[in-house]
């Protein structure tokens, strides 16, 4: 059991030991403690992933933790098949990232604080991944919001850093508003937070229905949406996508470890695991899939016309990450974990190379001002290639098994699924020509920077090119897990792995059916690689001879749809507005401020007429003496 | 009596707790040098705070019975008795009391310089008039207490306050006193119904006509809702937080406005089971108000210590929420965030008066970069950020989830209202965190080269800040060990509000009102 409560807990330590210690003591030796406490952790994770293969399955109460009258939860950990594939890739891929981050970040201000949250971060995502029931993994996904909003505002002098870090934090909690609501119904619902225990009793709550407003709504399809919101947040879909992107005024290293290893999955990991509550609703299982399939297509739109070599690769995430959520809703959840694994190692092989890229170039991130680095950078360039043919999904590399098995998936689902699964493959071929634009434009041609950067330009340190390296296996060879059998028999290995969690996906087709899909997404592959070839290699006119014939358009993609402007425009600044004027400005100030200080007002008013009575003068006084009297008696006299 | 347990311990430890640091402040009297007096405050509250430690130990968490109860008749012509205990539902306001006023003394060692005497005797005797209030268990004994309050915290906005400080603490006064003569109507109307007694617990077992009930229940609610601060009675707040010396500020915000609550749990439900039904409803709706409102006022702050003040009515939005929604959770999560609102609140207070003994303004827009000024003072305070904003972890989750669960249980609509103070609170405190931290820094500020460099925490203010630290932590990770103490007594409290005294017995006046509602 200890063993098991290191996986979290070491990283965890190192956080503690280097914040309290890191700015007297640890300094740049910073990476001695956090690097050997995540090595370590993934360690016992493949320790604990081969207790999983055979045949153990970990479902530990550690302490209860909130007991108040009915309501009881426990902090406790489960370590089934599921979580045994997303320990292996959290913790291999952040010990990369961590290594990686020692060249990096050499020599910066916030060496120490940087580990100290990296390690934060990897313990809040292991806590995610490894909790047996839904308050624990609202602890995990919340702080590594928490992470992020460390992370992303790291270089917190710039204010658009600091923007984007709280932007992180307050898009994520309008995502935790509704999974908040969520768990609260669950446990209204089944009496417990407790995965297994949920599960089991989810065929026994199926067609009870809930009131809302007087309408009456399937209890498990709300749960299902309102724990999806969460997920639509956290794994930046369609609307609450706008994070992300701004995600990478973070150095580097924190983009590849959000986007590849932690944060972003874990809304697909939170949907995947829920399965036997999404099974039963058919509508909740059809919204997953409709927004993670107009996500994916919305993104890569996107990314075809960003000039920020890390802005392309931000929306090439949300991209990829609507076509996991696309698997998961219709119903392939092996599908979509094995996505998240090739992606996490292609994606982060991509951040991290571009930060090679960045870090020659001191900071400069647009590809029009580079161009022609494969002469300086081979090592660089190489693994880039490797990582986009993987995204790409060329047959062989990772990324190519992963896609094409939730493209059959959504085509085998039928209906809405095929309308999808058309919305994806269209995607794929943005997808193919946006990756080898930026390897077009980064890497071939002629140098377009200054002078003064040419003659810098050089290839990173081993201590960043091993971990590249390292990842291109992965980017390369992580896919062969999960062959499909029309390939080989018994080699998809994964989804054997996972069926025992996740079960196996509905549906059967011919397998001339499940080549031809195949055929049409190996040609969209070749076919957006080759028009990238064609307009950054052969023609590099025409990308600006297009821009200029379809203007409109052009500007709504650079602008990313003007999404950011909207909020702005309609959430922000509203609300902002209405709090100082209306609520601050007149409610709070005028009417209840006017009414506590105009009742004294009032009563000094009175007061000030009835003082002038008292003139001091005994005439006066006398008079009215005299009237009083004369109007009393006659009072008196008159009515008697 | 069958709802009491005496006192088990061979001295009357309530009475100590209550009375050591009146004795201290009649001592400080006869002292004349600043530093001997700072050091006696210091000792006489560390000491009480030490002597109630034997409470924790030697309390019965299973039964909701009082206990430690210390009796003696007092003016028996009048039916008025000594009487004081403590029960699940008090007993930790003991301890917030007594930290908070160890904190106080030491936070304000360096900040207050003049009639340095007089301003300790006013916290010694404060904290005299708040442990009375959270043990007594007559009436008469209460309204002593709850009034002797005021005229310490009166002073010390009054004295030792900010610029606007005689407005704040006028306002402050009228504004509480007009709440407690209505409650003591309704005291005089108790005493009078429930055959000349005023003791409390017999008060609390006695049955009232319903409309009789419902009289009572909106002259002891005047005093409670101007207390918490419920929407809309809660404008003297800002004032008298913003206005207030630090210390002053902490005990308002720890324990003062935590009186409101607790007079509810104690008074409200037990004696007035169907009025508390049947206003459920309009409470419950206020305290979503509050919550909302109290978030949107904060956006629009741009003094310092006004939007924390501000940020009070939100969180105590969240207090009345779940107090109102009537179920264990709701009760339990309310008492908790009481706790928590005290130590976080408490915590900011201090070190908002830290960091203006360094710049000398609140002003939001002078400050800016500051994690790099002072990067232990921004790591304490990011710590309270996220208690505030209620991130796991902390003391605040574990409130704010149990009071949502409590409210989405009573009624499901209350608790979406309820979350959405969840978003607005990240919002306006990650922005003012963002304004104070980050950025560009005032070079004013700057360590060497400004005109006021500002120099981290020391290690006195740095002690003053751990014990809240723990508690944040330790209550968010374990809130057994404080939500255990209130089990029993909870339970009892809600078996009270749901007994119906007069069932259909509800006169037009009821009627009427229900309508209206």
């Amino acid at each position: 059991m200890v063993k098991y409560i290191l996986i979290p807990l070491l990283p965890f330590i190192a956080f503690v030991i280097t914040i309290l210690f890191g700015r007297n003591h640890i300094k740049d030796k910073a990476h001695w403690i956090a690097v050997p406490a995540v090595f370590a952790s993934f360690i016992l994770a493949v320790s604990a992933f081969m207790d999983v293969l055979g045949g153990k399955v970990i479902n530990i109460n550690i302490y209860s933790w909130i007991v108040s009258g009915d309501f009881n939860v426990s902090m406790g950990f489960l370590i089934d098949q599921l979580t045994a594939v997303m320990l292996m890739v959290v913790t291999s891929i952040s010990t990369l990232i961590f290594i990686y981050s020692i060249g990096y970040m050499h020599g910066d201000g916030g060496y120490y604080r940087f580990f100290a949250y990296l390690s934060l971060f990897v313990f809040s995502m292991l806590i995610l991944v490894m909790a047996n029931n839904y308050l624990l993994l609202y602890f995990g996904w919340e702080a590594v919001g928490l992470c992020s909003y460390f992370l992303i505002g790291f270089w917190f002098h710039k204010k658009s850093a600091a923007d984007a870090g709280k932007k992180a934090f307050i898009v994520n909690r309008f995502g935790d508003f509704g999974f908040g609501l969520g768990v609260i119904l669950i446990f209204l619902t089944f009496g417990s937070l407790e995965y297994v225990k949920v599960f089991d009793s989810a065929g026994t709550v199926a067609g009870q229905t809930i009131n809302i407003l007087g309408y009456q709504f399937d209890t498990i399809t709300v749960i299902c949406l309102l724990l999806f919101c969460g997920a639509v947040g956290k794994s930046a879909q369609l609307p609450l996508h706008v994070w992300l992107p701004d995600a990478m005024e973070g150095p580097t290293p924190v983009s590849a470890l959000i986007h590849a290893a932690t944060m972003v999955t874990a809304g697909v990991f939170m949907v995947a695991r829920s399965n036997p509550l999404f099974n039963l609703s058919a509508s909740a299982m059809a919204t997953v899939a409709v927004v993670g399939g107009v996500t994916a297509l919305f993104a890569a739109t996107i990314a075809l016309v960003q000039n920020d070599i890390k802005r392309v690769i931000a929306y090439s995430t949300v991209s990829q990450l609507g076509y996991m959520f696309l698997a998961l809703g219709v119903g392939a959840y092996t599908a979509g974990i094995f996505h998240l694994y090739t992606h996490a190692y292609f994606k982060a092989l991509l951040f991290l190379g571009a930060g090679s890229v960045i870090h020659a170039l001191h900071d400069e991130q647009n590809m029009q001002k580079m161009g022609g680095l494969k002469k300086y950078m081979p090592i660089t360039y190489w693994v880039f290639i490797l990582a986009s043919l993987s995204i790409s999904g060329i047959p062989g590399f990772a990324g190519f098994f992963s896609k094409d098995e939730i493209l059959w998936r959504a085509y085998l689902s039928g209906g809405l699924g095929r309308f999808l699964w058309f919305l994806a493959a269209g995607a794929a071929l943005l997808t193919a020509f946006y990756s080898f634009r930026l390897i077009y434009l980064t890497f071939h041609g002629k140098f377009r920077g200054t002078r003064e950067q040419e003659h810098h330009l050089h290839e990173s340190p081993p201590v960043m090119t091993v971990p590249l390296m390292f990842l291109a296996v992965g980017a390369v060879a992580a896919g062969w897990v999960g062959i499909p059998p029309i390939f080989m028999e018994h080699a998809d290995k994964i989804g054997e792995f996972l069926a025992p969690v996740l079960g196996h996906p509905a549906g059967e087709g011919s397998h001339a059916e499940e080549l031809a899909v195949m055929g049409i997404s190996i040609t969209v592959a070749l076919a957006g690689i080759l028009i990238a070839y064609i307009m950054y290699i052969r023609k590099t006119d025409l990308p600006g001879k297009l821009g200029a014939m379809f203007q409109p358009v052009y500007r709504l993609l650079y602008n990313k749809y003007w999404v950011d402007e909207l909020y702005s425009k309609t959430i922000v600044q509203p609300t902002l507005k209405a709090s100082d004027r209306i609520i601050l400005g007149f409610f709070d100030a005028k009417i209840i401020e006017g009414i506590v200080n105009g009742v004294p007002a009032l009563i000094g008013a009175f007061s000030r007429r009835f003082r002038a009575i008292q003139t001091g003068l005994l005439s006066t006084y006398g008079l009215a003496m005299v009237l009083g009297a004369v109007f009393i008696i006659g009072f008196w006299i008159f009515l008697k | 009596m069958e709802n009491i347990i005496l006192n088990s311990l061979d001295y009357p430890i309530l009475s100590w707790t209550v009375f050591l640091p009146l004795i201290g402040a009649v001592v400080l009297l006869f002292l004349k040098r600043a530093d001997v007096i700072r050091w006696t405050s210091l000792g006489v509250t560390a000491a009480t705070f030490v002597i109630s430690l034997p409470l924790l130990s030697n309390f019965d968490k299973g039964t909701y019975k009082m206990q430690f109860v210390e009796r003696y008749e007092w003016i028996p012509s009048w039916g008025i008795n000594y009487f004081i205990g403590i029960d699940g539902i008090s007993i930790l306001f003991i301890f917030l009391t007594t930290i908070l006023s160890i904190l106080c003394v030491l936070v304000s060692w360096r900040a207050v310089e003049t009639k340095i005497k007089e301003f300790h005797i006013a916290i010694l005797t404060m904290e005299a008039g708040m442990l009375g209030v959270f043990v007594a268990l007559d009436f008469f004994l209460f309204y002593l207490f709850w009034e002797a309050m005021l005229i310490p915290m009166f002073l010390l906005i009054g004295v030792w306050g900010g610029q606007n400080r005689v407005y704040a603490a006028i306002k402050f006064f009228l504004y509480t006193l007009v709440g407690s003569v209505l409650m003591l109507v309704g005291i005089v109307v108790l005493y009078f119904y429930g055959g000349r007694t005023l003791d409390i617990l017999a008060l609390s077992s006695m049955q009232y006509p319903v409309t009789l009930q419902y009289w009572l229940f909106i002259a002891f609610f005047a005093a409670f809702a101007v207390k918490v601060p419920m929407f809309p009675v809660h404008t003297w707040l800002p004032d008298a937080h913003t206005e207030a010396p630090t210390a002053g500020s902490v005990i308002l915000a720890g324990v003062l406005i935590k009186m409101g609550a607790y007079g509810f749990l104690r008074f409200s439900m037990p004696m007035l089971p169907d009025a508390t039904r049947f206003f459920m409803w309009p409470v419950l709706i206020l305290s979503i108000v509050a919550i909302i409102y109290g978030a949107l006022v904060c956006f629009a702050q741009k003094d310092f210590k006004r939007l924390i003040a501000y940020s009070s009515v939100s969180h105590m939005g969240f207090v009345t929420l779940g107090i109102f929604a009537l179920n264990t959770q709701g009760l339990e999560g309310g008492i908790l965030q009481m706790l928590n609102h005290g130590i976080v609140t408490g915590a900011m207070f201090l070190m908002i008066g830290m960091i203006y003994e360094r710049t000398h303004t609140r002003v939001i827009a002078d400050y800016g970069g500051f994690a790099r000024l002072v990067p232990w003072y921004a790591g304490f305070f990011i710590i309270l950020t996220l208690a505030s904003i209620g991130l796991p972890s902390t003391n605040g989750f574990i409130g704010e989830f149990l009071i949502i669960f409590s409210a989405f249980k009573a009624k499901k609509l209350l608790g979406v209202f309820a979350a959405t103070g969840i978003i607005l609170g990240a919002g306006y405190m990650l922005r003012l965190y963002q304004n104070i931290f980050f950025e560009k820094a005032n070079p004013d500020y700057e360590t060497p080269g400004g005109h006021h460099p500002v120099w981290d925490l020391n290690a006195r203010e740095v002690l003053t800040l751990i014990p809240l630290i723990v508690f944040i932590f330790w209550i968010g990770f374990y809130p057994n060990a404080f939500l255990s103490y209130m089990h029993a007594s909870v339970q009892h409290l809600i078996e009270q509000v749901n007994q119906t005294a007069y069932a259909g017995q509800e006169s037009l006046i009821a009627e009427y009102i229900r309508e209206i509602f």
